[in-house]
């Protein structure tokens, strides 16, 4: 899939913001995130799964993580890659 | 009712906390154009996935006359809200297609009639229809006054007493009374007032408004003071649902206390206030029981 | 003047005959405007001394200097109340080969009076001296350049420790009476420029707060009190700092005036709020071991039923006279809490030391019921938990735990649970509250901690209660 650099989410407590932009292959994932120690490799996790369940394989994605939840993750991933790809990936 | 912007994950987490009767998730105002795709997809994940408990769930979505109406409608009613509450509503037909609308999600997902719906009445003509709008749909369960846009539409402002607003008010809560449903007042947006705030609680809940919108948790409380019943109020309820049930074990049709005959809209305030202090958490359920 | 005891900085330290190896100590009620602690080992570095234990009653943000006389083998050992910022950053990585020894404010006192703290040198910062060295948290002169109200936790050094340096911004004319620290426990008066910043003895945390959060949980905890069965005529507070602890106050002032009820006196920490309590004739008297903000710092220079108390007279567990023993109520935050109600206000959850024991297991032990007011959650870190990082205060001196999501009271107290049902709180299991916490943020990935022990946490009684690791 194309990719866009797109953003979306903020730098408030308890959001993330996700910037994502074309890849020539697979997927990094750089976080900075205030609970890193805690839950640094679960929300990387889930960032690589939102995005591999959008069908977006090879990205960039840089995040800075103000101790969102997962489903704040889920839903900033999903409107970054929405914003990227120019598609509306949205499913249930 | 407490109002959250749709696109502040950390004020979504917990609005629940604070106790209010129910939560609106703002995608419409509150939520600039060019955050319209994230906020829904925010609000569809926190419905999804955030236990608000027993709190009753409305999202206010945007007009379907804008391009994000719909896309409102599928997110929300996909992702289970209680109910869908429609801004500016100015006619009968604006509420049938949006029934139709959450039908046809529902049906996608197949569980039809699940949703509810709110109609927030903006304007003018809003409030010349009101009675339409509140028997417009079976699942309109209650409409609310915007004073924002409705003073603006009346080319006057808001004004402390709220004389600008006492029509629209008085005609909304005799629409919803015809009808069979609830009706919400508007906000109250100076936080720092909390006097005039409280003047005008006391002002809608006499006007016999059911409940009133907040924008800060730290407007419950007040909100609750003066909805919640006294004890006094409880007292008197209680002697009267008291002789209720003594008539009924007589097989008496005739309900009377100290001597004088309880008319039938005495009964039924008696029963609203006992449902209003078991509401606040004051009196047991299953000591009425 | 004759018998004068002024000197510089240096020929004080000369004097003392302090040498490589010996402990020196620190008072710190500068808080975040200490400036004697960084004067001193900055001094003591430039003299060549090596080795040096620093026994703080406490040390903040405002210390990352000492991260390089630690490398530079100056400072070797630390014992203090808390640590923050850089240094306990640094600490937590494993600066230091010997462990930081962490003791309570009352534990700190006994330490020192039963000789297991052992001070040779102490350096007290006061805001007034004469040249004989009585001292004062305050100056009655026009010259004052600083103040920090209570000198509390400097009275066991001034009267136990071999050789004590008053180090004044303003000398006074002999006598500066009354006095906290008595001429008769000093050797040595050294004049400075500035001996604190006074604007930081507060950081800020006398603003009541608006945060929706800590108002729900300030009025819920107003509510444990009110409906505790302690709430009569005569009873005592405590409260600790933060926005949820000062706004409790504000909420049982008003039960108070409502139904005609006075407090003897409040003890510990003392702040604006209660000095307010207190000249409205809602409390008797304010027992004072720290000012907490500038507002209680002129209040006991200028109201003789504020008084003064050292940390032994506030808090030790060794001294049956102690304050703590007589308080009915104490009102404390926590970082962590866990199911055992063990609680945590020393290590974050991210395994870095960024707290203070202060006097939690102090009044905790004593009082005669602890309230911890303590959020479910802050942002996606749990702090009601399975098990806390650090154990601080031992659950079995812990009777009530407030959050947003419930009270939870401990089964020890069920007498005290009956009661706030019967008032109508939400009172919860606190498993509950900790399987709360995990359904919303998920489960913590377990802590990277090394072997290496970086800490050591003393009960008040003197035995070890837990260590900290390194943290990778």
């Amino acid at each position: 899939m194309e990719l866009k650099n797109a953003v979306a989410g903020t730098l408030e407590s308890g959001d993330i913001m996700i910037q994502i932009g074309p890849a020539a292959q697979g997927l990094s994932i750089e976080l900075d995130s205030s609970v890193e120690a805690q839950f640094g490799r679960q929300i990387r996790s889930l960032i690589a799964e939102t995005l591999q369940g959008l069908g977006i394989e090879k990205a960039q994605v840089k995040a800075v993580d103000k101790g969102a939840l997962d489903c704040t993750i889920r839903a900033r991933v999903t409107a970054a890659a929405v914003r990227a790809t120019g598609k509306d990936v949205w499913k249930d | 009712m407490m109002f959250v912007p749709g696109n502040n994950p950390g004020m979504m987490a917990d609005a629940h906390i604070y106790g209010p009767d129910s939560i609106m998730l703002d995608l419409e105002d509150s939520v600039t154009m060019a955050e319209k795709d994230a906020a829904r997809l925010l609000v569809y994940n926190a419905l999804k996935s955030i236990d608000y408990g027993s709190t009753e769930m409305v999202v206010r979505i945007n007009p379907l006359s804008t391009p994000y109406g719909r896309k409102d409608v599928e997110a929300v009613v996909k992702a289970g809200v209680d109910v869908v509450r429609m801004p500016k509503t100015e006619t009968a037909d604006e509420v049938r297609e949006l029934e139709a609308e959450i039908l046809k999600v529902e049906e996608e997902i197949g569980c039809p009639g699940r949703t509810q719906i709110m109609a927030a009445i903006e304007s003018a003509l809003g409030v010349v229809n009101a009675y339409e709008i509140a028997t417009a749909s079976k699942r309109m369960m209650g409409i609310a006054l915007g004073a924002e846009d409705y003073s603006a539409n009346l080319k006057t402002q808001r004004t402390p007493g709220g004389a600008e607003l006492l029509l629209a008010r008085e005609t909304i809560v005799v629409a919803a009374r015809a009808a069979g449903i609830a009706c919400f007042d508007t906000v109250y947006s100076n936080l720092d007032d909390m006097d005039t705030f409280r003047a005008e609680v006391q002002l809608i809940k006499t006007l016999g408004f059911d409940g009133k919108s907040i924008i800060n948790p730290r407007q419950i409380e007040v909100v609750n003071e003066v909805f919640t019943p006294t004890e006094k109020e409880i007292l008197k309820a209680r002697t009267i649902i008291a002789a209720i049930r003594d008539a009924q074990a007589k097989g008496s049709g005739v309900v009377s206390v100290n001597g004088k005959m309880v008319d039938r809209p005495v009964v039924i305030r008696a029963e609203r206030t006992i449902a209003l202090a078991v509401a606040a958490g004051i009196i047991d359920k299953e000591e009425m029981i | 003047m004759r018998n004068s005891k002024l000197s510089s900085l240096e020929e004080a330290i000369r004097r003392s005959g302090l040498r490589d190896g010996m402990t020196i100590s620190f008072h710190h009620h500068f808080r975040g405007g200490d400036k004697v602690v960084n004067m001193v080992v900055d001094k003591l570095a430039q003299m060549g001394f090596k080795d040096l234990k620093l026994a703080a009653s406490s040390l903040s943000d405002v210390h990352a200097p000492l991260i390089e006389h630690i490398k530079n083998g100056v400072i070797t050992g630390i014992s203090t109340s808390g640590l923050r910022g850089e240094l306990a950053n640094a600490i937590s990585h494993g600066l230091m080969a010997e462990p930081v020894v962490f003791r309570s404010h009352g534990g700190r006192g006994s330490a020192i009076a039963s000789g297991e703290l052992h001070i040779d040198v102490a350096f007290l910062g006061a805001s007034s001296s004469d040249e004989l060295g009585n001292a004062c948290g305050f100056s009655r002169s026009e010259n004052a350049k600083s103040i920090c109200g209570s000198l509390g936790y400097a009275l066991p050094d001034a009267r136990y420790a071999d050789h004590v340096v008053v180090i004044t911004d303003d000398l006074v004319a002999y006598p500066n009476m009354p006095m906290s620290i008595s001429a008769a426990d000093v050797e040595s008066v050294v004049v400075v420029d500035s001996v604190g910043d006074s604007s930081k003895i507060s950081a800020g945390a006398i603003r009541d707060s608006k945060n929706p959060r800590d108002i729900l949980l300030a009025k819920q905890a107003a509510k444990v009190v009110i409906n505790s069965g302690l709430f009569e005529d005569g009873f005592s507070i405590q409260t600790g700092t933060g926005g949820a602890s000062l706004a409790v106050v504000k909420y049982i002032r008003e039960s108070m005036l409502q139904k005609g009820i006075k407090a003897s006196f409040a003890l510990g920490g003392i702040t604006a709020h209660m000095v307010k309590l207190h000249e409205e004739g809602l409390i008797g008297k304010l027992i004072d071991v720290q000012s907490f903000d500038k507002v209680a710092a002129e209040s006991i220079k200028n109201d003789p039923f504020h008084q003064e108390v050292s940390a032994v007279e506030y808090a030790s567990g060794m001294h049956k006279g102690s304050a703590v023993h007589a308080l009915d109520i104490v009102i404390l935050s926590a970082l962590e809490v866990d199911v055992d109600f063990n609680v945590n206000v020393l290590v974050g959850s991210d395994g870095i030391i960024r707290g203070a024991i202060g006097g939690h297991q102090d009044t905790a032990a004593d009082s005669a019921l602890s309230i911890i007011v303590c959020p479910l959650l802050r942002g996606r870190i749990p702090c009601i938990v399975p098990k806390v990082t650090t154990l601080i205060t031992p659950g079995s001196t812990i009777d009530v735990v407030v959050t947003e999501y419930g009270i939870a009271v401990n089964p020890g107290r069920p007498e005290v649970a009956e009661r706030l049902r019967l008032a109508g709180l939400k009172v919860v299991d606190i498993h509950d509250l900790a399987a709360k916490a995990t359904s919303i943020i998920g489960t913590p990935d377990p802590l990277p901690f090394g072997d290496r022990v970086v800490g050591i946490v003393m009960n008040r009684d003197g035995s070890v209660l837990d260590k900290i690791h390194i943290i990778r």
